[in-house]
């Protein structure tokens, strides 16, 4: 499944970051990696970005750059 | 080393509080200013220790040095250049691991480097403090520990950089790529026979490896051998996907992250495992569904509140001395004469009321700024992005549009200046333009007077309502022109992918504030100070030339006369009479009662006035004094003047109507007519218009030059432009809707030629609010002529037509950013 699709709350295991070029580089810089675990925190108020913790670090991307993103439960 | 100076350069990830060392470490003492939130260019500063001097130079923040985005272009090219003496690669202490992922990009460029561990304070709270030697010993470089915001380790910062050698800065640190590594090495020894590549070989081939385009086309243009090795490292690169199922560049980055937690994990023993940290907590109230849309507004409101009212009420205090100066600079000119004031006199004069008219807003840009700088620091920013994203994207904006509109004053009162600024900080260039674009539709502190001068005289009796009318429609407005450009003119853009860090919440420092809004507002008086004067001086000549015919003159002059000699018999009898019997007499007197009324106006107590004024003119002394009444000659004398001064300002009114009348932006002013007149505005409308375009305020004053009542005592400005402008309630209606879209000033659109890169994007910004507005302008007034709608009702049916007009562009979908992302750029 992707990012996009996991309900907030809910914790995932990275599995690929398919995103190329410019996508994937800033995914990959803000430490979007396989192997990672990424806890989905909340949307928006209006649903979309949609905010992650990676480690300690919160990012927010919007649903459409998290769609690039392969996940698997834990 | 040599005498020359050491250069230290600053590098860092954004939010790793690089800037605060930049300001420790120089005393923020700087070349090129801050914009909102990141770094602008390169900041250079200085600072002495023992007997050598060091050029600081603040790169910006990046997460990553890829040729992805111009910054990161600019502090790798920095750093390759090899300008640094030493690099200072500045880590957030409480997220070491992704501090690392930039460090080690560093070490693989060959920089010296010395690592600033920032904010232990912060770590330390946290439960995760690191160990400095560890950490040290892992890297090869010094490490120190600083906490920037308070000036904490800046001494011993100093110290280290002083004993710095370039030699011990290299370290022998690698990341190692593991299955990569063959294939680097391999390539390496090819692109050291390469001579027109000085970067470092290692570094080239991992970036060749990532598909860096910057060093591709460099090596590519190196010759036959670059191109076989890049077309190599193409077909590595593929064979290497196929056999580990993963592009070269996320394996890179895989090792990166890798080694950077397993740095972390020996040089930071986590205590706080499971704790819900204090950004956690606040953040389930501030981005919460229904709680953080009112939290946003409440934090606006509270913005317009501090910045524009108070801030208002501050430049009261302002104004004394600002007539205070207006005085003394006129104090020092030449006389005014019976009819005429000496050109040196007037031009001055005019520029210094444009002078004090931009220094008016200091201290509304004071606030503005120090809140800003408060909310940058809370790091409320990003959380603002996060929740109005989804919004402004429908119309081509961008989450970080927020402040740049905020700042434009998206509702009542803000300046285009520092919004056009701030728009720097927005990753997504097609966002940036289009936000570049429509912040000077907002209402600027500028727009506002002519807004309450029509508004109190047209619609008096529904002031709010038509208050609430302009500040909205201007947003509306700037969210439909923007998704326009959006499909248009932009159309072409690079637009970015939105991957925003939401940084921990911080407690800011006043140092950081103060220091702030003083830099940002020292930045605006200079950029905007000069144009402005440039821009009186331009309109002075522009309304006052050219000069009358001389038959007309004369006759002037001769009128003028006339009046002198009727004053003077009506005095002659008078103890004063001989010192008025020649017009340099009248003159002198004039000057001298101009100069008290002037003084009296700007607030200084009777008593020092009093002795001021004796001094500076005993004779005439006698005159102004209110303690003396029993002198009957005195009384006298001061009744003619009074009829004197009267007629005296009407002639000059007429004199200098005339003037206007035929002066160059009289005269084109009445060109323009048969256009405008379908919006209702008369040449002298046009002529208030065209010296706007040099700065808003003047849109005022300069009607107030057209339809000056001739004298303080003659009504006001309002019922002038009642009784001589026959405007109704229509015509004002247009004029406010085409001063809401009006096109920006002198200032704004060099800001936005700094801020777009080309006079191009200025131009346009120029050209298209004219047209617009004029076409809005038009459409209010002849539509509602013809159906005969008063003011009132025409607002809101064109309030409603612009409402329906922006919620459909809203609903317009360009192909859909998805299908953009899967196909990816390939570089």
């Amino acid at each position: 499944m992707t990012l996009d699709e996991v309900k907030p709350g809910s914790t995932v295991r990275l599995v690929r970051n398919g995103a190329r070029g410019v996508v994937g580089q800033r995914l990959m810089d803000m430490g979007f990696f396989r192997g990672v675990t990424v806890k989905v925190v909340r949307n928006a108020p209006l649903v979309d970005p949609v905010e992650f913790l990676l480690g300690s670090q919160h990012v927010t991307v919007r649903h459409a750059e998290a769609a690039t993103i392969e996940v698997e439960p834990i | 080393m040599t005498i020359s100076n050491t250069v230290v350069a600053l590098a860092g990830q954004p939010n790793c509080g690089k800037s605060t060392i930049f300001n420790m470490l120089t005393g923020a003492r700087q070349h090129v200013a801050n914009y909102p939130g990141v770094t602008v260019d390169i900041k250079r500063g200085k600072y002495r220790y023992q007997d050598r001097s060091f050029d600081v130079v603040d790169l910006p923040g990046t997460y990553s040095l890829t040729s992805y985005s111009s910054e990161e272009m600019v502090a790798r090219d920095f750093i390759l250049g090899g300008e640094a003496d030493v690099v200072v690669g500045v880590v957030d202490g409480s997220n070491l691991r992704r501090g690392l992922y930039l460090t080690f990009q560093l070490l693989e460029m060959g920089a010296p480097l010395v690592v600033a561990l920032n904010m232990v304070d912060v770590a330390r709270s946290k439960g995760t403090p690191v160990d400095v030697d560890v950490l040290s010993r892992e890297l090869g470089v010094p490490v120190l520990e600083t906490v920037g915001n308070r000036g904490i380790g800046g001494k011993e910062l100093k110290r280290v950089l002083f004993s710095f050698s370039a030699d011990e800065g290299r370290s022998p640190f690698v990341v190692d790529y593991g299955p990569l590594e063959p294939l680097i090495s391999d390539l390496s020894d090819e692109m050291n026979s390469i001579p027109e590549i000085s970067f470092p070989a290692r570094w080239s081939i991992i970036k060749l490896l990532e598909g860096d385009s910057s060093v591709m086309e460099r090596v590519g243009a190196s010759g036959d051998r670059g191109r076989v090795l890049l077309e190599k490292v193409s077909r590595l690169a593929a064979s290497f996907e196929e056999e580990h199922g993963d592009d070269p560049r996320s394996h890179i980055g895989l090792c990166r992250h890798l080694r950077a937690e397993e740095i972390e994990s020996r040089c930071v023993k986590d205590s706080s495992a499971g704790k819900v940290s204090w950004t956690d907590r606040i953040d389930s109230v501030v981005v919460h569904r229904f709680g953080g849309p009112l939290i946003l507004l409440a934090v606006v409101y509270g913005l317009y509140e501090l910045a524009i009212v108070q801030g208002y009420k501050a430049t009261e205090y302002l104004v004394p001395w600002l007539s205070r100066f207006e005085a003394l600079v006129s104090g020092w000119l030449p006389p005014a004469g019976v009819l005429e004031e000496p050109l040196i006199r007037s031009l001055v004069l005019s520029v210094v009321a444009a002078i004090n008219s931009v220094l008016i807003y200091v201290p509304i840009f004071l606030i503005l700024f120090a809140s800003i700088a408060i909310l940058e620091d809370v790091g409320y920013m990003p959380r603002m992005a996060f929740i109005l994203d989804r919004l402004f994207r429908k119309f081509g904006l961008h989450g970080q549009s927020t402040l740049p509109l905020i700042l434009g004053g998206v509702f009542v009162g803000g300046c285009a200046v520092p919004g056009v600024m701030a728009t720097r900080v927005i990753a997504d260039e097609k966002a940036r333009l289009a936000t570049i674009l429509v912040v000077p539709l907002m209402n600027c502190m500028a727009k506002i007077p002519l807004y309450t001068l029509l508004i109190s005289v047209f619609f008096a009796d529904r002031g709010g309502a038509m208050m609430a009318f302009i500040s909205t429609i201007t947003i509306i407005f700037g969210l439909a022109v923007a998704k326009i450009l959006s499909l248009t003119v932009l159309k072409g853009k690079e637009s970015s992918p939105f991957v925003m860090e939401l940084p921990s919440y911080h407690r800011p420092t006043v140092r950081g504030v103060v220091t702030r809004s003083i830099e940002r507002t020292w930045l605006f008086l200079k950029k905007v100070g000069t144009v402005v004067v440039a821009v009186a001086i331009l309109v002075y000549f522009l309304i006052n030339y050219p000069s009358l015919p001389q038959e007309r003159y004369s006759s002037f002059t001769e009128r003028a006369s006339e009046l002198v000699a009727g004053f003077q018999s009506k005095v002659e009898g008078t103890s004063y009479g001989k010192m008025l019997d020649s017009e340099s007499g009248v003159i002198r007197l004039i000057d001298y009662m101009e100069k008290f009324k002037s003084a009296r106006m700007s607030g200084q107590d009777i008593e020092s006035l009093n002795a001021k004024f004796k001094a500076m003119d005993p004779e005439f002394f006698p005159l102004i004094d209110r303690s003396n009444r029993s002198d009957k000659d005195a009384k006298k004398v001061n009744r003619a003047y009074k009829l004197f001064r009267r007629d005296r300002a009407f002639l000059m009114k007429e004199m200098s109507d005339e003037r206007t009348n035929d002066s160059w932006l009289g005269r084109a002013g009445k060109a323009l007519e048969p256009v405008t007149h379908y919006a209702g505005f008369d040449w002298k409308v046009n002529v208030a218009l065209l010296s706007s375009l040099a700065a808003k305020e003047s849109s005022v004053a300069t009607l107030g030059m057209i339809y000056r009542p001739v004298d303080s005592d003659q009504g006001s400005l309002e019922e002038g432009i009642k009784k001589e402008g026959g405007m109704t309630p229509l015509h004002a209606l247009a004029l406010m809707v085409f001063m809401a879209l009006y096109p920006p000033c002198v200032a704004t659109l060099i800001m936005v030629k700094v801020e777009s890169g080309s006079w191009k994007w200025a131009f346009f910004s120029l050209g298209y609010p004219i047209v617009l507005g004029l076409f809005c302008a038009s459409l209010i007034f002849t539509v509602g002529s013809n159906l005969g709608l008063s003011g009132f009702t025409a607002t809101w049916v064109f309030y409603g037509c612009a409402l329906l007009t922006t919620f459909a562009l809203g609903l317009i979908n360009p192909s859909s950013r998805e299908a953009s992302i899967e196909k990816g750029k390939e570089v």
